[in-house]
């Protein structure tokens, strides 16, 4: 057979894989390199020591996935590597990542917004795949949003969606909001106010955290006085987007409310008290991979590489344009341990799935929760929907 | 005629403890529920090791075979004291197995280790170690004892496994998160289930080709939900009853043309099922409402629903 009939015949059992799952296991044998770009984030003070950011957050959730799809490639013929690569904050990451786009098309990042969206723009990431795994911002997915970025990191409104869901079925609807002093908090909060807004429920009253004081003393007697002059609530909902002072809010609010968004009742893509769907095999194998619990963060980039790998297996491709039309078609689908099918709007690249609503102890809830309903999928009653989409570079 | 019933009733009376029974697992309740077909009531409790799941009984009824996944064990229980004669070697976290027939060699599917384990049940020790996909959980073993079948719910794809050798010798790829596997028709097609695909796979046993695939609808319940797990075929093999998980429904499936021909409504997220021994009822398992359902399978609907353990997983019958 001549190259040349070789290269047809490739190029044609790609288009078909799509639709016949059988295929991949006769497919050649292939390698792929999957690239991890992380800029460290520089820390930020919290008042708690008590939970430390792990080391290598994020990259080992990798890690494991790519475990996961050698194993599944080994039967194949197909084999995976992962390639991290971790910056300093104040490192040149968009020469790190012509580097490393220069050795692979397939990209997961772990970085800020505005450093993502610099990665995305550059002349050699045209045509490659990157994946968000660490970012929940929303323009990212709007405005800002790109074709050749996908988004396995929640997005930040998705999160506000499924906790509104949750005290909307409890009918706890009025809500009393404490925010704190950051930008960042700012900008949950205004999440916080437009989720509520979408499913009607009402913040009834606003206090803003202002106190410098050491907390773990002061709490018992600093928050009653805060809360105090709020008009009657249900919930107490905390914007405290670097997880500093919410945990000191429970059981020391003038009312005896129950505590959401932060501490209390939190919306997030994993946490270790998710069991369920098999969830409790792959949070085992996570901690016998790295000896500590698996974060948020830590399943956005295992379902990054997981989908990059599902997408070779099923298409028996490694070229990002083939991988790229698959991830975003209606054939692709990943089994994320919660319960339903995780799969990508096509419209921003965002990755549909459940939102876990969970306390310290166990999860409470699922988003979509039962009677959220959607004409496409009860999963886009979270976050951004088609209608308002802001993005545009996906095509229509 | 009147003769024949007495023949029929002294036959019965000649064995009081006859009833048939279904054995439940449940998963975190650390017990098995023992119901009395005729009575349909639970009849016995018994204690077994951490997070029973798969079980199965030996060819004569004498033994049956608990995967304690949290035990990292395979128990072996004696059906008429309930008590659990010793522990088989099982590899690490066991979930579901099969009993090949030469009744001798238990095939355990490792879910942590992704390894499936062969046993043998006389020397109680482990004869082989076979790597296969991640966590692996469906097994099934073709009627000749040929081959055996371990599905990998992460890996997506059941392994066919030469019994002889022991070597994987064709992996096929399914619809995501493969949970069950049987071999049916006398063993020309191998059936998998897969949870969150939602079809269940049918393949040509001997070329290991896929030749269908069952699709599930149902007015009401989106998609996503519609979770196939366990299955059962009438002796016929003309009719298949697919569990559908959090779906909360049974499907009744006309094996020749793989059509849906009815659902039947079940207890919440349902598992697995077993037969009455004259398959005029069928007992499914439904882990989140900790009950069995009880259908009658001429009438294809449900006539009882009977409260077990918690997590009720797996169910067998013993006649």
């Amino acid at each position: 057979m001549t190259h040349m009939r070789r290269a047809i015949r490739v190029a044609a059992f790609g288009m078909l894989c799509a639709l016949c799952a059988q295929a991949g296991a006769q497919a050649a044998e292939l390698d792929l390199t999957i690239g991890y770009l992380r800029l460290e984030e520089p820390a930020h003070p919290v008042l708690s020591g008590l939970d430390p950011v792990p080391a290598r957050r994020g990259i080992e959730g990798a890690e494991l996935a790519i475990s996961d799809n050698q194993t599944t490639g080994g039967f194949l013929g197909h084999s995976y590597a992962l390639d991290v690569v971790s910056l300093a904050p104040e490192a040149d990451v968009l020469a790190a990542a012509r580097d490393m786009l220069d050795k692979t098309r397939v990209v997961v990042l772990d970085m800020t917004a505005e450093a993502a969206l610099a990665v995305a723009d550059l002349a050699e990431a045209k045509g490659a795949i990157l994946i968000n795994a660490a970012n929940g911002d929303a323009a990212l997915r709007g405005v800002s949003c790109r074709a050749n970025l996908l988004h396995t990191a929640l997005e930040d409104d998705m999160a506000a969606d499924a906790l509104m869901q949750v005290l909307l079925s409890k009918r706890w609807t009025k809500l009393a909001m404490i925010v704190g002093p950051t930008d960042e908090d700012g900008v949950r909060a205004q999440t916080y106010r437009q989720a509520a807004q979408k499913f009607g429920l009402k913040i009834v009253s606003e206090a803003t955290w202002t106190f410098d004081s050491d907390l773990r003393r002061a709490a018992s007697r600093e928050v009653p006085l805060l809360t105090q002059g709020f008009k009657s609530h249900d919930v107490v909902l905390i914007a405290d987007a670097h997880d500093d002072f919410a945990r000191y809010i429970e059981h020391n609010t003038w009312e005896p409310r129950p505590v959401a968004g932060g501490g209390g009742l939190t919306a997030v893509a994993w946490a270790p008290v998710i069991e369920q769907w098999g969830a409790a095999q792959l949070q085992s194998r996570f901690t016998d991979l790295t000896g500590r619990v698996m974060t948020s963060r830590d399943y956005a980039a295992w379902a990054a590489v997981r989908a990059v790998g599902e997408a070779v297996t099923r298409t028996g491709s490694t070229e990002a344009a083939v991988l790229h039309d698959y991830l975003l078609s209606d054939g692709f689908e990943l089994a994320g341990f919660q319960g339903r099918p995780l799969s990508f709007r096509n419209w921003n690249g965002q990755m549909r799935q459940p939102v876990p609503v969970v306390n310290a102890h166990a999860q409470v809830a699922a988003a979509p929760l039962d009677g959220f309903e959607h004409p496409r999928n009860p999963l886009d009653t979270l976050g951004t929907d088609q209608a308002e989409s802001e993005c545009h570079a996906f095509g229509e | 005629m009147k003769v024949i019933y007495a023949g029929l009733l002294a036959a019965c009376l000649a064995q009081p403890l006859a009833a048939a029974e279904i054995w439940v697992s449940n998963e975190k309740d650390d017990t098995l529920s023992v119901i009395d077909i005729d009575t349909l009531e639970v009849i016995r409790t018994l204690k077994t090791g951490e997070r029973p799941r798969g079980i199965t009984f030996n060819a004569d009824f004498t033994r049956l075979y608990i995967c304690a996944s949290d035990s990292n064990a395979v128990q072996v229980m004696d059906p008429e004291t309930g008590e659990i004669l010793f522990d088989l070697p099982s590899g690490e976290d066991p979930e579901q197995f099969v009993l090949h027939p030469d009744n001798r060699h238990l095939w355990i599917a490792n879910e942590n280790d992704a390894v499936t384990t062969v046993v043998d049940v006389e020397t109680h020790k482990v004869v082989t170690q076979i790597n296969v996909g991640i966590e692996p959980e469906g097994m099934a073993v073709s009627p000749d004892g040929k081959t055996v079948i371990t599905t990998s719910e992460t890996t997506n794809m059941a392994h066919w496994i030469d019994t002889e050798s022991h070597e994987i010798y064709a992996n096929t790829l399914v619809d995501s998160r493969p949970r069950h596997a049987e071999f049916v028709k006398d063993g020309t097609e191998l059936w998998v289930s897969s949870e969150i695909g939602g079809t269940v796979s049918v393949f040509d046993a001997a070329d290991q080709s896929e030749i269908g695939k069952i699709h599930f609808e149902i007015k009401g319940v989106h998609p996503d939900l519609i979770q196939p797990v366990g299955f059962e075929l009438t002796p016929d093999q003309k009719t298949a009853f697919v569990a559908l998980g959090p779906a909360n429904h049974i499907a009744v499936v006309n094996t020749e043309t793989l059509e849906v021909e009815d659902y039947i409504l079940t207890g919440r997220r349902v598992w697995h099922m077993a037969f009455s021994p004259d398959h005029r009822l069928l007992f499914t398992t439904n882990g989140v409402s900790g009950d069995v359902t009880v259908i009658d399978v001429a009438k294809r609907e449900a006539i009882k629903s009977i409260k077990v353990g918690r997590f009720p997983w797996g169910a067998v019958m013993r006649p």
